[in-house]
């Protein structure tokens, strides 16, 4: 399921549990999700759906629920 | 007055097209807006200023702008944000038993950074990400509570960039070949963006691939390199033998160095494809005389003074920097990109002499 592999790409890239991967989680919201940790999520996200997003979405790419839109933007989803 | 509201987000995007006259109108605003505010929640700023009079009621225009000697940074903790909101520290790339300068970033400050520097490398590098090779190694952004300025501009830059490749070995920063023609042959036909310090570009990766005989295909190829040229000029060498050697040595021919200072990331002034640096519409700069500190005119040599309308968490909009310049104009380069354009000659020697000597003297920057 898409979900799925949405919230484990988050918890891969970010090395976190997938308890948190909850729409509302966001960029320096937590720790992990620092500017190092955007990097890494985004190489996953990227492997995970086989897209390559533009330098935009990277800097839009705020939180779960925006990364859902993004994806959609790349023919990922609807979620 | 401002006849048109304009947000800075606006302001950053127009990059390269913005006209001196509008451009002086939302710096201004801007940067007055900065100073108010660095004066009202920073205290050790707050001292400075009311000690040279400044009263929060001044609206000055950008030559009057108060300016702070970069060097402040290194001595004083200089933070308009309270602890708490504080997600990122900055430090300035120094040898050791130097003092490093301590940049705090809020959320914003830090994504106004991040917004900034993509508008302004979109213009050189197109709104596709490139496959990216990074002349440093791996472990240069472990910590990554606390940056070197090595460490940011890799993390600024990664943003443009996909598959990001390191190629210097972590334990001798030897040039890995297996590494580099693996990337290049994944990446074949397709163009790609090198990144790395001048002075690492120089030293370890063309030097190796001089030595070892080798000459990459790298046409493709754009290199984006920065950190100042201090250590080439002590070798002779100029951006001319620089890029001429990187055409040699790898058909690189796509070459932009950048000037930029951790105390005002996001205000980079990329070198044109006419060999000038350049301002974006949120930045600017003054040449000062190193006598008495009065504006020069396009044509002089002095000390560069740095304003950015960027940094919202700690004073550092308008700064004093220890490099030579000289401004050659403004809004009318050759290379058709609107905003002044200048060069960079070189550190003051005042300041190499007291890198090599005792940095530990707190007085003189109080």
């Amino acid at each position: 399921m898409l979900q799925d592999r949405l919230i484990k790409a988050f918890s891969e890239g970010l090395e976190i549990s997938k308890d948190l991967v909850t729409d509302e989680l966001s960029f320096q919201g937590i720790q992990e999700w620092d500017s190092v940790g955007h990097m890494t999520l985004i190489a996953s996200l990227e492997s995970e759906f086989d897209i390559m997003f533009d330098t935009d979405d990277v800097i839009d790419l705020s939180s779960v629920a925006v990364a859902k839109k993004i994806l959609e933007k790349y023919g990922v989803g609807p979620f | 007055m401002l006849h048109s509201s304009l947000t800075l987000q606006e302001q950053v995007n127009d990059v390269y097209e913005m006209a001196k006259a509008e451009k002086r109108e939302h710096l201004e605003l801007e940067l007055n807006r900065l100073t108010r505010r660095h004066y009202e929640c920073c205290r050790p700023y707050n001292s400075i200023l009311s000690a040279r009079g400044y009263s929060p009621e001044d609206t000055k225009s950008l030559e009057d702008i108060p300016f702070l000697p970069v060097r402040l940074f290194k001595t004083n903790k200089l933070s308009s944000v309270v602890d708490e909101d504080i997600i990122k520290v900055l430090t300035s790339s120094g040898t050791t038993g130097q003092q490093v300068s301590r940049i705090y970033l809020d959320k914003e400050t830090a994504l106004l950074q991040s917004s900034a520097l993509i508008r302004i490398m979109q213009n050189f590098l197109g709104k596709k990400r490139l496959p990216m090779l990074v002349i440093d190694h791996a472990s240069v952004i472990k910590d990554r509570n606390s940056f070197s300025a090595r460490g940011a501009g890799i993390r600024g830059m990664a943003n443009f960039g996909a598959d990001l490749t390191y190629v210097l070995r972590d334990e001798d920063m030897s040039l890995d070949f297996e590494v580099l023609e693996a990337f290049l042959k994944k990446h074949k036909g397709s163009p790609i963006l090198i990144f790395g310090f001048t002075f690492m570009v120089w030293e370890y990766f063309v030097q190796p691939l001089l030595n070892a005989g080798k000459s990459p295909d790298l046409s493709q190829a754009i290199l984006i390199h920065s950190g100042g040229w201090k250590k080439l000029i002590e070798k002779a060498v100029s951006n001319e033998t620089f890029k001429a050697t990187l055409k040699q040595a790898a058909r690189i021919e796509r070459v932009h160095n950048f000037y930029g200072m951790v105390e005002q990331v996001g205000s980079v002034f990329v070198e044109c494809n006419h060999g000038n640096l350049h301002t974006p519409a949120h930045a600017d700069i003054l040449i000062r005389s190193e006598k008495d500190w009065t504006v020069l005119p396009p044509g002089d040599e002095g000390l560069i003074q740095v304003l950015s309308a960027l940094p919202h968490s700690y004073p550092g909009h308008s700064l004093l920097t220890e490099d030579r310049g000289i401004l050659l104009g403004e809004d009318d380069c050759t290379c058709g990109l609107k905003g002044k354009y200048f060069k960079v000659l070189g550190r003051i020697a005042q300041a190499e002499a007291r890198g090599c000597s005792d940095t530990h003297d707190r007085t003189e920057a109080a």
